[in-house]
């Protein structure tokens, strides 16, 4: 089994940032914004945080910003819940919570909450629990959870619990990985884990692993470096990460390196990219891998500056 | 990038690239040039379509283009014509997009946008959802909107689910088609619908289905997890049941004050120390219940009035529901004989967190004596250290059977009024079930066919309980797990909790198995510890603590040698003074959580495990703190005792500690436990008197 190759990946890490003149550059234009939280936290993760200029990134930031007070993913886009998300864990990541208007932020945030608790991700009603993870995430981190009707949060994410113990987007809707650590991530942000039949959710969550070592994102389908995120930390969350076979993983998401020009890919031998580095380090991360930081589980944040805005003596 | 090889671009191709990327950089100025001045024109909203269909996923155009749609109709000149062409314009965009990117969510929700508006036709949403989910079957974006298409046009659901139907006919490995099923089918049988009368009549006819999936392709997830709710659906009785309590039915109870008197006659199972004047009334339920309260559970007795009685959940703080619960009684000072009845659920209010009402009202009733306190004598043992060595314990002697009233083991499960209707459909459908997966696995060595055995073969065991009071298959079903361990290495820890809930079971099943596990401390004359009855549960290689309905009355155990990182579901052990559990796997003190809920603990010795050594904490969101806004986990910055520095570092000990009154702690072997730590433990812990061995000033 081969190390992760630290050097390599904070060099592609900074050369994404740079490269603008790619077609898939410019199709992910949209969500640089998303881009910005994946490098930045992989470099934190990796205990590079300082080889960028965090001035630079903020100020940028704030041009995102709309007079709703929510985030676009990048200049000239409209405002989403799903780049506000990033805004904020971006300006934790540098400890300038501070530059926010929070008010503003948590007000554009809890106007997105409908009557039956569900959150929609921008003016145009679309509704999904992954939106319901960002609004508690993000409040939870402004301090400003009070603001709206968590109860109602809450009841909406359990009306999307299946007979797997998974969650999907709507109510019906079927378990997915990914949809289940937002669902998992909320319950644990307010204190309502007990909504969850941890047994049941463990198994389906750690039958994931497929024989490669690699984890899936629902059953019968192929593996994904992604999952290594949404699964492990869904398990961890729920103390059940012992189910699956750690060594295996391991070598899964450092057999998707690229070991010559940094960066990590979905699976083994696939073109890399800056979403894949990050859900591999902070994969690494959640097992342990030596020297990387750890990350929680729930804000999706390095332990220390979750640790931060919660027990330090300014909050 | 998702599922593209990893290749050194070509210089051909990297200017094909950017000759593409600059194309779309024009396109997409122009359209915000357009956006940014609300200008919808003909000409403006073909661009937006041209950029869609080369990049679906640019959110920023579907916004657009509804933008557009809300301008053209609220135009004075619009009417019906205009307004389904211009809507038909978007489902063309739409259905373009789509085809681009499948899993486009701008894509599929401008689609429903568009159809909510109510102008269009839903029958074609049907075909065209046909077309793309036999081209995807598994294509979440597809069933959702499929969901939501049935919906709007009042699609009953057993069509629906006969469109499952056929579509696992197609091919059985279909996750998707067998999940939706499961919720068209709770739906159906929870309204009662036509043809969905009763389980009895439904669930076989299911077995039957997904026994072909599973005998096709056995290593095939789709079926497991359906299989796995079917046999959900035939165990459990939607009522939830009491299935035990503290004090046990019929049982007589001694209190005492912190001392007992020397060559006690009591039963050492029933007498309890109480030094707060008050013992507790436990209530386990077979699953999480709410509504619990003076109202739906009436205790008469002679020393206190029921509606003065609090029930408390036993559970996370955030919750009002929970498995167990407790109330405490207060008991006069002066020497009394009372009987105490207790009625649960006579009048209705306990209700399961699925939503069905408790509906076997039970009775069941105790004798309480309580002795006067000898004060001046239990001052001078109050400093004794409890110790766990081997030599301090003695096999639970059999003349002491004899001369001690012990309480009759079934006295220990509650019996209800009303024992649940014998239902026999159930257990012939388990029966039947395992004779299949026998069948299964005679054919081939299967993983899910021995999980699925030894689960179905508890569940009989379980559900025979009443009558056979023994677990006839746990020695089997022990063997299907150590089969599985070899078998299925990835999951090795998974088969290894379940092995240790089931040798668990095993354990108490019976009070020959259980008696061979109490074991007397010291000798009561000697000790303080007056109830000298210590359950032992040490060196079984657990991984996993359980059975918990059936221990209700340990006041002292040992968990030691163990593989325990976890102890889950402690906090229903209410007597808990003394526990060791040295020597196991425990990885945080966020772990310890469940003994907050212990207001008995006084010794706790936690040393040799592996607190510290882990940057990763598993039990950070199941323990009370502000990452998770749990209630109770408020904290006074003027009132902690220890600084800022050392709660960002220790907060997880200082939540779990400051609210238990230990004398005795061992801590020792744990990469956290250096002398910083513990100078900071004694300020938390002011009642602490002994720490690692050690007596403190």
């Amino acid at each position: 089994m081969g190390e992760l190759a630290v050097e390599k990946h904070v060099e592609y890490i900074l050369a994404v940032e740079k490269r603008k003149d790619s077609f898939e550059s410019v199709v992910m234009d949209h969500l640089r914004l998303n881009g910005a939280y994946w490098g930045l936290t992989t470099l934190d993760l990796l205990g590079k945080l300082d080889t960028v200029n965090a001035d630079e990134v903020i100020s940028w930031i704030m041009k995102c910003q709309h007079e709703s007070g929510g985030f676009a993913g990048n200049i000239g886009h409209d405002p989403h819940i799903l780049y506000t998300v990033s805004a904020v864990q971006v300006l934790a990541l540098f400890n300038k919570l501070d530059v926010l208007d929070i008010d503003k932020v948590a007000t554009y945030i809890t106007g997105l909450q409908n009557e039956d608790g569900s959150f929609s991700g921008d003016m145009w009603g679309e509704v999904d629990t992954r939106f319901s993870y960002i609004a508690i995430c993000c409040l939870s981190i402004l301090r400003r959870l009070d603001k709206i009707n968590v109860e109602k949060a809450v009841n909406y994410i359990v009306s999307c619990k299946n007979l797997d113990g998974g969650f999907g987007c709507t109510p019906g809707g079927e378990s997915h990985a990914g949809q289940i650590f937002c669902c998992v991530g909320a319950l644990a942000i307010t204190g309502s884990l007990h909504h969850v039949d941890k047994d049941l959710l463990g198994w389906w969550l750690c039958e994931r692993q497929v024989k490669s070592g690699g984890l899936n994102g629902r059953p019968e389908k192929l593996p994904d470096v992604c999952y290594s995120w949404w699964v492990l930390s869904s398990l961890i969350m729920i103390d059940r990460v012992h189910w699956i076979d750690k060594g295996k993983l391991f070598k899964f998401i450092l057999d998707c390196q690229d070991v010559e020009n940094g960066g990590i890919s979905d699976r083994p031998d696939d073109a890399v990219d800056v979403f894949h580095t990050y859900f591999g380090v902070a994969g690494l991360s959640l097992l342990e891998y030596p020297g990387l930081k750890a990350i929680d589980p729930a804000y999706a944040l390095p332990v220390d500056v979750v640790n931060r805005i919660f027990f330090s003596a300014d909050n | 990038m998702h599922g593209r090889p990893r290749k050194a671009p070509k210089p051909e191709d990297e200017a094909a690239s950017a000759a593409k990327a600059a194309k779309l950089r024009s396109l997409q100025s122009q359209f915000f040039s357009f956006h940014h001045s609300k200008i919808y024109t003909k000409e403006a909203v073909e661009l937006s379509a041209k950029l869609l269909e080369i990049n679906p996923e640019s959110y920023t155009a579907w916004n657009y283009r509804k933008l557009a749609v809300e301008h053209h109709l609220s135009q004075p000149e619009s009417n019906p014509d205009s307004v389904k062409s211009i809507l038909d314009d978007e489902l063309r965009v739409v259905e373009s997009a789509l085809r681009q990117n499948f899993k486009s969510y701008g894509a599929w929700h401008h689609r429903k946008w568009i159809l909510s508006k109510g102008h269009s036709s839903i029958d074609h949403e049907l075909r065209l959802l046909d077309k793309f989910q036999k081209a995807d079957s598994r294509n979440f974006h597809a069933w959702n909107y499929r969901r939501f298409v049935a919906e709007l046009m009042n699609r009953s659901e057993q069509d629906e689910l006969k469109y499952t139907e056929d579509m696992i006919y197609r091919n059985f490995s279909n996750y998707s088609a067998w999940h939706n099923r499961s919720v068209l089918l709770s739906n159906l049988l929870e309204k009662n619908a036509e043809g969905f009368l009763s389980k009895e009549k439904v669930l076989p006819e299911e077995y039957e289905f997904i026994h072909q999936a599973i005998f096709t392709d056995p290593d095939d997830q789709s079926g497991w997890f359906y299989h796995l709710w079917l046999l959900d659906q035939t165990v459990k009785d939607d009522s939830p049941l009491l299935v035990s309590s503290w004090p046990a039915h019929g049982s007589d109870l001694f209190l005492l004050g912190d001392r007992c008197h020397n060559g006690s006659a009591f039963s050492p199972f029933t007498t309890l120390h109480s030094d707060s004047g008050s013992f507790p009334v436990l209530l386990y339920f077979n699953q999480s219940v709410e509504g619990v309260s003076s109202s739906t559970v009436t205790v008469e007795s002679g020393f206190n009035k029921n509606e003065d009685l609090v029930w408390k959940p036993l559970s996370a703080s955030n919750s009002q529901t929970a498995q167990v619960w407790v109330a405490h009684l207060k008991f006069p000072t002066s020497e009394f004989h009372s009987s105490v009845e207790v009625s649960v659920g006579h009048s209705k209010g306990i209700i399961s967190s699925k939503g069905f009402q408790y509906s076997y009202p039970s009775t069941f009733s105790f004798k309480v004596c309580v002795q006067p306190v000898n004060r001046d004598s239990s001052q001078a043992s109050a400093a004794e250290n409890i110790s766990w060595r081997e030599e301090d314990f003695k096999v639970h002697g059999r003349q002491s059977q004899e001369s001690i009233p012990i309480v009759s083991f079934d006295q220990l499960s509650i019996r209800n009024d009303h024992e649940p209707t014998a239902s026999s459909w159930r257990a012939e459908a388990i029966a039947k079930e395992i004779e299949c997966f026998r069948e299964l696995l005679s054919l081939m060595d299967c993983k899910i066919g021995k999980l699925t055995l030894a689960r179905l073969l508890m569940a009989y065991d379980v559900m025979a309980l009443p009558c056979a009071n023994k677990l006839v298959h746990s020695e089997e079903v022990l063997e299907l797990y150590n089969d599985l361990m070899k078998l299925d290495p990835s999951h090795y820890q998974y088969y290894k909790d379940e092995h240790s809930l089931v040798l668990l079971q095993q354990v108490t099943s019976s009070r020959e198995s259980l008696l061979k596990h109490c074991f007397q401390y010291k000798d009561s004359v000697s000790s303080s510890i007056c109830n000298p009855i210590c359950l032992r549960l040490n060196n079984l290689s657990l991984s996993q603590m359980g059975a918990f309905e059936k221990l209700l009355w340990v006041q002292m155990l040992d968990l030691s040698q163990n593989e325990l990182q976890s102890i889950e579901g402690l906090e229903a052990m209410q007597l808990l003074s003394c526990l060791s559990l040295r020597n196991n796997k425990l990885r945080s003190f966020t772990a310890l959580e469940p003994l907050r809920k212990l207001k008995s603990l006084r010794v706790l010795d936690i040393s040799y495990n592996e607190i510290g050594d882990h940057s990763i904490d598993t039990t950070r969101y199941l323990c009370s703190s502000p990452l998770s806004h749990s209630v109770g986990s408020e904290w006074n910055k003027d009132e902690t005792v220890i600084s800022d520095v050392a709660l960002i570092n220790y907060w997880e000990a200082f939540f779990i500690f400051k609210e238990l009154s230990l004398k005795q702690l061992d801590i020792v072997g744990n990469a956290i436990a250096d002398e910083k730590f513990k100078s900071i433990l004694v300020k938390v812990l002011p009642t602490l008197k002994w720490l690692d061995g050690e007596l403190l000033d």
